[in-house]
């Protein structure tokens, strides 16, 4: 497709067809960013209803509002549909959007494999939701255990669209971290020396690093397990002399670097936030890059914390106990960090601000109990009851969630060019770190009083029956905080306060140029001889409004829309198990791969 | 079209070190087998087969795939990611007692 | 120093897609290294069915571990044609790199097949679930590599393949001495420690 060359913001084509021709084609980061925000954020919503399902179900004891199967099924797509389609694709509308910025590079490294990790991203998510569609929908739980997973105890669809979604997602995911890698260490600006990134940056290389090495190994477990149900091997068959825990063990090998991929983004639009609203630099700006890096690596050696109830011996018990209790180190000492940064600072407290140090607070409660967790004695009373359960929603709702909602009231006004309502950003604060600590801190007691885990109804002997209540009210409190958002959405593109270039008085480089940003984004690439570029003197050099000379843009494609067709249809022949469907899907993909190299397309 | 890349160059080994190292990998592979048919090296098969195959992959690695000599992000790209495989590898290894270590 | 004409630069001097290629090299390091444990957490603990000792065949293995050996020198020798722009030897070698991977297809096509005959397959027992997906991941590896090799004689035959495509060849043959790799430690891990 033609290349073409811009001198100022883009003109938009005036027809709904060409419009929305030009955002399927799109191989602009911001655009692609924006694309993932949004369908992120309606996957958020739609995991929010599956939990709301599953609270109203919970609400009282022996109640009849779903059955069994449809509860399995709700909350297996609420964490599925969580971890994958919503925070790691919102965390990935801010690496799209926000660190070709901060960097100060134009674009990404390879444009338009980061349009194909979208749109497999998009059509993976689909694909999966579709099994609601004929009532199939994965129920084996987001950990899909084996041999619960096997024809044998899964004998629908559940599981085969559980197993062929994700590996669909896995593709999107990898194939952002190795381009995202490459930006980063590639596309930097002069004096952008890695030791001068702004900290969202360096945690989103780390998280980049650690999916391209975790998601290998749960495609594999998920093709031994497609293997075993589509053509009887005997990988997870105990008759076999397989061993199901071979399973756990993949799983989790990708399953803890997984929650690193999940928080690592949210501490690194933390590590920026603060600053900004502390008008003072980050205390330990090297402590906390390296504490990244730290738990990047250590979080390959904890994997089995997750499993001590299966029998692992006192050896293994033991080593994955210390190991897991190291970790909480460099964790614990990136919050000291941000503290002391807040320390002696001017703060503002602005939403954004407001969820970052909500961020704080509730991060800490779900890091104790993680603790706690560390110890083998204490997990087996912990485990497989709604312990955990508040555990892990502390930690990524009040740490993942909350912080990406400080990302989102930071960036916004860059991304839009007007500010998120102040005062109604405070309502949807309040109700949301409200709703999520009534629904998730009886969740501690719920757990240790003996609720265990995904069952769709309770004895009311147990006498839980008020707790329940009590987290049901958070949970619906928390979806009435998400609606607030969206009429914070919509209030801002009507009436939000023109952002200009840096309305919070930020120290990186994407507040150098307008909001939204030029489609080229930066006029000038400056160079940069500080770590703070706006805030030093001589930081950087100017960027000026308009480019100097003409500035080349690449063009659009549709070799990645038509490639991650081409493997969602081979998915789809898998499902439908038609071998001319796959073959067809295989094809196309073929086709785009050829055509995508050969196309004249300039970066 | 593309980057001037600014040479953080390597020249590239010349015909004779990629002979050189045919030559060694033939040799390595014809000990790796004979090896294997000698009953005295029964008990010590595994070390010895290890290393000869551990050499062969250096060899490979370093001298075709050229990282001998490349800039470091090349080195770091392959051997992070190759060291967690060979750790999780042997950790799998104790944890299904394939050492006779811990029961699985 | 302005920057404003083109959108690269790079802050390493470093070629964006040999980085690119780099990391994915190391992602399929866990690939392969998950396959490979699971063959090696699994070994010995088929309940019947054909066992390694049984039914693998070394001589013929170490044959094919050769061709494919020699295949990663005619690589090299073609990335070298090619980067002193020889049209000739560019378009022989990497012919010859293509052949001997289709051999070492052959070798196990057959090797497939004979076991297949002897009762083992994907199904029989844990050997044939983990050994089959194992090398047959290398094995389809091999394939694409092949058809990566056949595109740039291709491409070569139409006189796009000049010392300014150099890098095209040099990632072509990252990927197949990778895959030539992978071999070294299935052969050693599979065969040879039966």
């Amino acid at each position: 497709m033609a290349t073409s060359v811009a001198q100022h913001a883009p003109a938009g084509p005036a027809t709904l067809g060409a419009r929305l021709w030009s955002w399927i084609t799109t191989t602009d980061h911001k655009r692609i960013g924006i694309l993932y925000g949004v369908t992120a954020f309606a996957f958020f919503l739609l995991g929010g209803l599956e939990a709301l399902i599953i609270r109203l179900q919970l609400a009282s004891s022996g109640n009849t509002v779903v059955s069994a199967e449809a509860y399995n099924q709700l909350f297996t797509m609420h964490g599925t549909t969580m971890v994958f389609l919503a925070i790691m694709p919102l965390s990935a509308a801010f690496f799209n959007f926000i660190i070709p910025l901060q960097i100060g590079a134009r674009d990404v490294a390879f444009p338009r494999l980061n349009a194909f990790s979208y749109w497999v991203f998009l059509l993976g998510g689909l694909f999966m939701n579709a099994s609601f569609l004929v009532g199939a929908a994965p129920n084996g739980g987001w950990f899909g255990y084996a041999n619960l997973t096997s024809t044998q105890y899964s004998p629908g669809l559940n599981i085969d669209f559980w197993v062929l979604g994700l590996q669909i997602l896995g593709i999107a995911s990898i194939a952002a971290g190795i381009n995202f890698i490459v930006t980063i260490i590639n596309l930097r600006a002069p004096g952008m020396k890695l030791m001068r990134m702004p900290v969202f940056t360096w945690m989103s290389l780390v998280t980049q690093f650690i999916i391209v090495t975790a998601f290998p190994v749960i495609t594999v477990a998920l093709v031994f397990l497609m293997f075993d149900r589509f053509f009887g091997t005997t990988f997870y068959s105990v008759a076999a002399g397989g061993d199901v825990l071979l399973w756990q063990h993949l799983f989790w090998l990708f399953g803890h670097p997984e929650v690193y991929i999940l928080i690592l983004p949210a501490m690194g639009i933390i590590s920026d936030v603060i600053p900004t609203f502390s008008r003072k630099p980050l205390f330990g700006y090297a402590i906390v890059v390296y504490s990244g890096l730290l738990i990047g690596v250590l979080g390959w050696g904890v994997w089995a914390h997750h499993m001590f109830q299966v029998g692992l011996g006192p050896i293994a018990d033991s080593v994955f106990s210390a190991t897991t209790m190291l970790i909480a180190i460099p964790t614990g000492v990136k919050i000291f960090n941000w503290i002391a940064t807040m320390w002696g600072g001017k703060i503002r407290f602005t939403t954004s601000m407001l969820f970052a140090v909500g961020f704080i607070a509730m991060f800490i409660v779900g890091g104790l109990s993680g603790v706690m967790h560390s110890s083998p004695p204490a997990d087996l009373q912990q485990t497989d009851t709604y312990f955990v359960v508040a555990h892990f929603h502390y930690v990524l709702f009040g740490g993942s969630m909350l912080g990406i909602f400080a990302g989102i009231y930071y960036w916004w006004p860059k991304v839009t060019g007007r500010l998120l309502s102040e005062r109604i950003g405070k309502l949807h604060f309040w109700l949301t770190v409200i709703g999520a600590n009534l629904s998730f801190f009886p969740m501690h007691f719920i757990g240790l009083l003996g609720m265990p885990r995904r069952i769709y109804t309770y004895d009311p002997a147990l006498g839980l029956d008020t707790m329940n209540l009590v987290a049901t009210i958070g949970a619906f409190t928390m979806g009435l905080g998400a609606l607030v958002f969206v009429v914070n959405v919509i209030w801002s593109r009507r009436r939000g306060e023109l952002a200009g270039n840096d309305p919070w008085g930020g120290a990186t480089l994407e507040w150098a140029i307008s909001s939204p940003p030029p489609v080229y984004n930066f006029s000038v690439i400056p160079e940069v001889s500080s770590r703070l570029p706006m805030w030093a003197e001589d930081g950087m050099t100017p960027v000026p409004a308009t480019p100097p000379a003409p500035v080349h843009v690449p063009g659009g494609s549709y070799w990645p829309v038509v490639a991650a067709i081409g493997i969602v249809v081979m998915a789809i022949g898998a499902i439908l198990k038609s071998l001319l469907i796959t073959l067809g899907g295989t094809a196309v993909l073929v086709v785009s791969i050829y055509a995508w190299s050969f196309e004249h397309f300039e970066v | 079209m593309s980057d001037q890349p600014a040479h953080s160059d390597h020249k590239h080994p010349g015909v004779g070190t990629y002979l050189t190292v045919a030559g060694v990998l033939t040799v390595i592979t014809l000990v790796e087998v004979g090896v294997f048919y000698v009953p005295a090296f029964e008990r010590v098969l595994a070390p010895i087969l290890l290393t000869l195959s551990g050499a062969k992959f250096v060899l490979v690695v370093m001298f075709y795939m050229h990282l001998k000599g490349d800039h470091r992000f090349f080195k770091l790209f392959f051997t992070l990611p190759l060291v967690i495989a060979v750790a999780v590898t042997i950790a799998l290894l104790f944890l299904f007692g394939t050492f006779g270590g811990s029961p699985s | 120093m302005m920057h404003a004409a083109t959108a690269h630069h790079s802050s390493t001097g470093l070629d964006s897609r040999k980085l690119a290629f780099w990391m994915f090299i190391g992602s399929e390091c866990l690939l392969f290294g998950s396959l490979i444990s699971t063959y090696l957490v699994y070994q010995g603990r088929s309940v019947q069915g054909p066992t390694p000792e049984e039914i693998l065949n070394i001589p013929l293995t170490s044959v094919s571990t050769f061709v494919l050996l020699m295949s990663s020198l005619a690589m090299v020798l073609a990335l070298a044609a090619v980067t002193r722009g020889d049209r000739t030897w560019s378009r022989v070698w990497l012919l010859a790199t293509a052949l001997l991977g289709v051999g070492f297809l052959g070798f196990q096509a057959y090797e497939f097949a004979s076991f297949v005959h002897e009762g083992l397959t994907l199904r029989t027992n844990l050997f044939g679930s983990t050994f089959f997906v194992l090398t047959g991941t290398h094995g389809a590896h091999v394939f694409i590599g092949v058809v990566w090799l056949l595109t740039l004689v291709v491409r070569s035959l139409q006189g796009k393949l000049g010392p300014d495509k150099a890098m095209n060849v040099e990632i072509a043959g990252l990927y197949w001495h990778f895959v030539d790799v992978v071999w070294i430690v299935i052969f050693t891990v599979v065969y040879l420690l039966s």
